[in-house]
């Protein structure tokens, strides 16, 4: 019995070296089959060596879908409540037009996960934080809903909770009276798994969306920074937001 | 001796109000005027740590682990509040909270407030295809 089962997880063990043998092979000078991931363990805690980003291609970005705002609210939860004015909103799609050129683009806009997030310097209490890995986000345990960070914030990505919530996604806590924004969708994140934004976008094949490690050379965001013109909105004010725009 | 016989009543009255003040939870535990809580554990094991354990320090060692998820992305299970709650919520609600709610009928017995459902769900996560 016990032979038997050596031998199969031998087996397992095999098919798995193999299979991330054939996925480390190199297609071409840096872009692998599959990213050999360096997974963190449950209990490690994050590092600051990570600089996680998206990178939206607003050439593919098609006016009208909204596909990643849906995917949004599925997985936190956010529920219209009747009240569109004052509904939480973690990302929103914004039309732009040139007036001069007439050439309009459709860009979603979230928390752009500033290096120097403004709503973390404001914050009276220390609930708005961002962790070592660039995810800018609020400790609802210390927050008191005074909305300093939502006047601070430049991009209108923070929210205010105005009624009680039930129902919510075990892995989304979200209740009365704090403050809130996208959080790039941490839990997923340190599952090693996509926001829910980039997974749906991808999913529908607009692939206008892609979310990586800005830090790691390997990784696709890093390589189509370093080769394409992206921008960042309000670079201006210097805040370095990990969130960048091509074709802007 | 109209002044020692109000002193007398007085004393007496204090006697009876003390004895009955320690008399009360006695008599209230052998009258079961006051509900135990309901501790109906639908996946009955091996908690993480012994019973007397967690009844006294389980909130320390929420409060810790809540610290850690948030701020250093530690999500190791063990004194997670969501595995508490998958393995705590009862069969008939799915849920920890209602009048036999695992939380919420100690909490009530005890009367210490809980604050943790204003933003946690109260049911674990439904598994697409699981039967609840």
């Amino acid at each position: 019995m016990s032979a038997d089962t050596n031998e199969v997880l031998s087996r397992r063990g095999f098919l798995a070296i193999s299979a991330a043998t054939l996925g480390g092979v190199m297609l071409a000078p840096g872009v692998r089959l599959i990213e050999i991931a360096a997974a963190r363990a449950p209990e490690q805690p994050v590092s600051r060596k990570v600089r996680w980003g998206l990178l939206i291609d607003t050439n593919k970005c098609a006016p009208g879908c909204d596909d990643c705002v849906k995917a949004c609210a599925t997985e936190n939860g956010l529920k219209n409540t009747g009240h569109p004015r004052t509904d939480a909103q973690w990302i929103r799609k914004v039309e732009l037009k040139d007036m001069r050129t007439g050439r309009t683009n459709s860009v979603p806009v979230m928390c752009q996960h500033c290096e120097e997030p403004p709503c973390v310097d404001v914050c009276p209490t220390g609930a708005s934080f961002k962790r070592a890995d660039g995810i800018v986000l609020v400790d609802r345990h210390i927050c008191i809903g005074c909305r300093y960070c939502m006047m601070a914030c430049p991009y209108k990505a923070r929210s205010i909770v105005f009624q009680s919530i039930s129902d919510q996604n075990p892995d989304v806590p979200r209740g009365n009276g704090c403050a809130e924004g996208c959080t790039l969708c941490v839990h997923r994140v340190d599952r090693d798994q996509q926001p829910a934004c980039v997974e749906a976008c991808t999913k529908a094949g607009h692939n206008a969306m892609i979310f990586g490690d800005l830090n790691d050379p390997h990784s696709e965001i890093a390589q189509r920074v370093a080769k394409y013109a992206s921008t960042q909105i309000r670079a201006d004010l210097q805040l370095n937001p990990g969130v960048r725009y091509q074709g802007l | 001796m109209k002044h020692n016989g109000i002193g007398a009543s007085a004393g007496r009255i204090a006697r009876a109000i003390c004895l009955l003040a320690l008399l009360l939870p006695v008599l209230a535990f052998a009258s079961d005027r006051v509900p135990k809580p309901v501790i109906d554990i639908a996946r009955p094991g091996k908690c993480v740590e012994d019973t007397a354990t967690m009844r006294r320090e389980h909130p320390d060692m929420l409060k810790h682990q809540r610290d850690l998820t948030m701020h250093e992305g530690i999500r190791t299970q063990k004194h997670s509040l969501k595995e508490c709650i998958s393995c705590h919520a009862s069969t008939k609600t799915g849920s920890v909270l209602g009048n036999n709610g695992f939380c919420q009928s100690c909490h009530e017995y005890a009367s210490v407030k809980i604050d943790c459902f204003n933003c946690h769900a109260s049911k674990p996560k439904r598994i697409a295809g699981a039967t609840p």
